[in-house]
């Protein structure tokens, strides 16, 4: 009997694969624990809140889940990449800021500001980048130092060029319109009101998705996290990877910090502080090892989308917005276990 | 029972490639030496590998065979001596120039990041692309097809090329990254230490390969400590200890005793049966390592006599 079998099954497939079903390639996959994750989260907050599942109410919780991941894009890809990048909160706010005090100063088109501040936010990534790589430092401490460099510029530099804790309002300047139509806009689906930092987002994980999965410098990411000195060996640039993935970030935090000035026309540069924490939590409930070598993109943006649901859902759910804290640790706890389990799959080797 | 050693001027002058008959090697050393800081790791090594030969690096820990291969591989820059790479001299900068210059290096650790699937690895810092611009990607089809028929061309039977690395045994890791070196066009091909960490049938399949690897016309440098994993394999000997070359032997003038018991030293041999002795070590045992001093210190005598 078995060996009739045998014999109608071509010779491609070797008898000792068994045979992976979709369902059981789905379960490899990096974000899978995140998937499931959002799925029980989306059907535990419709089921106690009438509100949550309204259209309107989605569009908010997808906003609030773009904000957080915007930044988890590009913190998931230097998470991949083997560090991570504790100024990414303050930094989003240094470039909001230099836009905003430099056109404001200047009495400048708005533009200059905002491409200025395209130019500090790659800075920032390429020094990060460029300290780690030349100090060889672990990466929590050179970026510990930048944000709190940062944190310390924000406030000191506003108040020196401002006069204030937070940036003069810019809305009546040349370029105001057009640069708050290209990163604070919404666009009107179905009557719903969907703001485009979530198309923002959903491209920008598509973009990182096909990089990390299609392109060299996606290969290049894997093996700098997964084993740097093994990577050298075999010719690939890990300098120039690392650098450019903080470059990365950086790009990532530039778009959010346009965002938030255009949003409001101006900023108080105490914020940020804290935010980084965020995009790393989701990004390792997404699946990526905090030691490198593993994880998506798309992992990211579920960890981002799972803060955005558990963050407007318990206000929708009409309970005390304290407990918020305490679901999110959980998440994190429950998400990193997942991703431990899955390394030693992945690592035992026979022998 | 005599053993010449390789007159080692000679040899760079006079010898000429095995294949082409030219005077060039394909890879040269001559008395390199390399020092980190006031750490003299390696002085006064020459050397030559040739197409279709096997030349064996033997040493105990400590001996310097990391560094030579560092060196010739682009991970350290010599500091005396010359390197020559198909007569011209070089000194790598890199990984990277080591590899265009046609030398790839199967490091102990393998080089190979565990988590990602084999073909990636396979792939790794020479991924094959389509497309232009910045539609540039990888051909990802292709490289699966390609990993998958080099690895069946050296006799190795994957089950699937998606599969992580790090859950391959280790002499398949091994056979995956010779066979990546061989697919890249390797000139040279240095094996580091490839047998230690395996038992003594997968260090058999990996032997093979190095013998399959020397048949398409590779030189092949093979760093071991262990002399009979060396000997049916080499086709020359070049013997370190503390640095320094204590020997260069061609097949034909050495046996495999005559190497063991250079490589073993037989002075401190004798001295580990007389430390064992006085510890009060098991009588049987005091005897068997007795004996085997006084057969090696045998050899050992006869060859310094022969090279003295």
């Amino acid at each position: 009997m078995t060996m009739t079998q045998t014999m109608s099954k071509p010779a491609v497939t070797d008898e000792r694969v068994g045979r992976r079903n979709p369902l059981q390639k789905l379960l490899g996959r990096p974000e899978v624990g995140a998937l499931v994750g959002a799925i029980v989260l989306f059907i535990f907050f419709a089921a106690v809140s009438q509100t949550f599942t309204q259209p309107n109410a989605f569009a908010t919780v997808l906003y609030g889940s773009s904000t957080i991941g915007i930044m988890a894009v590009g913190v998931s890809l230097l998470m991949i990449g083997g560090e991570f990048d504790l100024s990414t909160g303050v930094a989003v706010i240094s470039s909001a800021l230099t836009a905003s005090m430099f056109s404001w100063y200047f009495s400048m088109n708005v533009w200059i500001g905002v491409l200025l501040a395209l130019v500090v936010s790659l800075s920032i990534g390429f020094i990060n980048g460029w300290i780690l790589m030349k100090t060889k430092l672990p990466s929590f401490i050179v970026t510990l130092a930048t944000f709190l460099m940062l944190t310390g510029l924000n406030l000191g530099l506003t108040r020196m060029i401002g006069g204030g804790v937070s940036s003069p309002s810019i809305s009546n300047m040349d370029g105001y319109e057009s640069a708050q139509a290209i990163f604070s806009s919404s666009v009107n689906i179905g009557g719903v009101d969907v703001k485009n930092t979530v198309f923002i987002w959903i491209a920008l994980v598509a973009i990182a998705s096909w990089v990390l999965l299609r392109t060299k410098v996606g290969n290049w990411i894997f093996a700098v996290g997964g084993d740097a000195n093994a990577a050298r060996a075999v010719g690939v640039p890990v300098k120039a990877t690392k650098i450019g993935l903080f470059m990365a970030v950086g790009f990532c935090g530039w778009i959010l910090g346009m965002h938030n000035l255009f949003a409001f026309d101006a900023v108080q540069s105490g914020e940020g502080v804290g935010n980084e924490f965020l995009y790393i939590i989701a990004a390792v409930i997404g699946g990526c090892l905090l030691t490198g070598g593993y994880g998506s993109a798309v992992g990211g943006a579920i960890g981002a989308f799972i803060f955005g649901m558990a963050n407007k859902g318990i206000v929708y759910a009409q309970w005390n917005p304290d407990w918020f804290k305490f679901f999110l640790g959980l998440m994190l706890l429950l998400a990193t276990i997942v991703n431990l389990i899955v390394k030693r799959r992945a690592d035992s080797s026979k022998g | 029972m005599d053993a010449k050693q390789i007159d080692q001027r000679e040899l760079l002058r006079d010898e000429k490639d095995p294949l082409t008959h030219t005077p060039v090697h394909l890879l040269s050393l001559e008395s390199v030496g390399k020092h980190y800081g006031n750490i003299v790791a390696l002085t006064d090594v020459t050397m030559a590998v040739d197409n279709g030969r096997v030349t064996c690096v033997l040493g105990d820990n400590g001996a310097g065979k990391s560094t030579l291969i560092k060196i010739i591989a682009g991970l350290h820059q010599h500091d005396e001596g010359v390197l020559h790479i198909m007569g011209e001299e070089r000194k790598f900068d890199s990984p990277r120039d080591a590899l265009d210059a046609g030398i790839a290096t199967v490091y102990q650790d393998l080089a190979v990041v565990p988590l990602m699937p084999i073909w990636r690895n396979f792939f790794l810092g020479s991924e094959l692309t389509t497309g232009f611009g910045p539609f540039k990607r990888m051909d990802v089809q292709a490289m699966k097809d390609i990993t998958k028929k080099e690895l069946a061309d050296m006799g190795i039977d994957l089950r699937d090329v998606e599969q992580p690395i790090g859950q391959l045994s280790g002499g398949e890791r091994q056979c995956v990254a010779i066979a990546r070196a061989v697919y890249f066009g390797a000139k040279v091909l240095i094996l580091d230490e490839p047998t230690a960490a395996l038992g003594v049938k997968q260090s058999g399949v990996v032997l093979r390969y190095i013998l399959q690897a020397r048949d398409r016309g590779l030189g092949v440098i093979f760093i071991t400590h262990n002399p009979h994993h060396a000997f049916p394999v080499g086709d020359r000997f070049l013997l370190l200890k503390r640095g320094r070359s204590i020997g260069y032997y061609d097949k034909k003038d050495i046996t495999l005793d005559e190497l063991t018991a250079q490589m073993a030293g037989g002075a401190e041999l004798a001295e580990l049966a007389h430390e064992l002795e006085q510890l009060g070590g098991h009588g049987d045992v005091v005897k068997q390592v007795q004996a085997e001093v006084a057969g090696v210190t045998d050899s050992t005598a006869d060859t310094s006599r022969a090279s003295g």
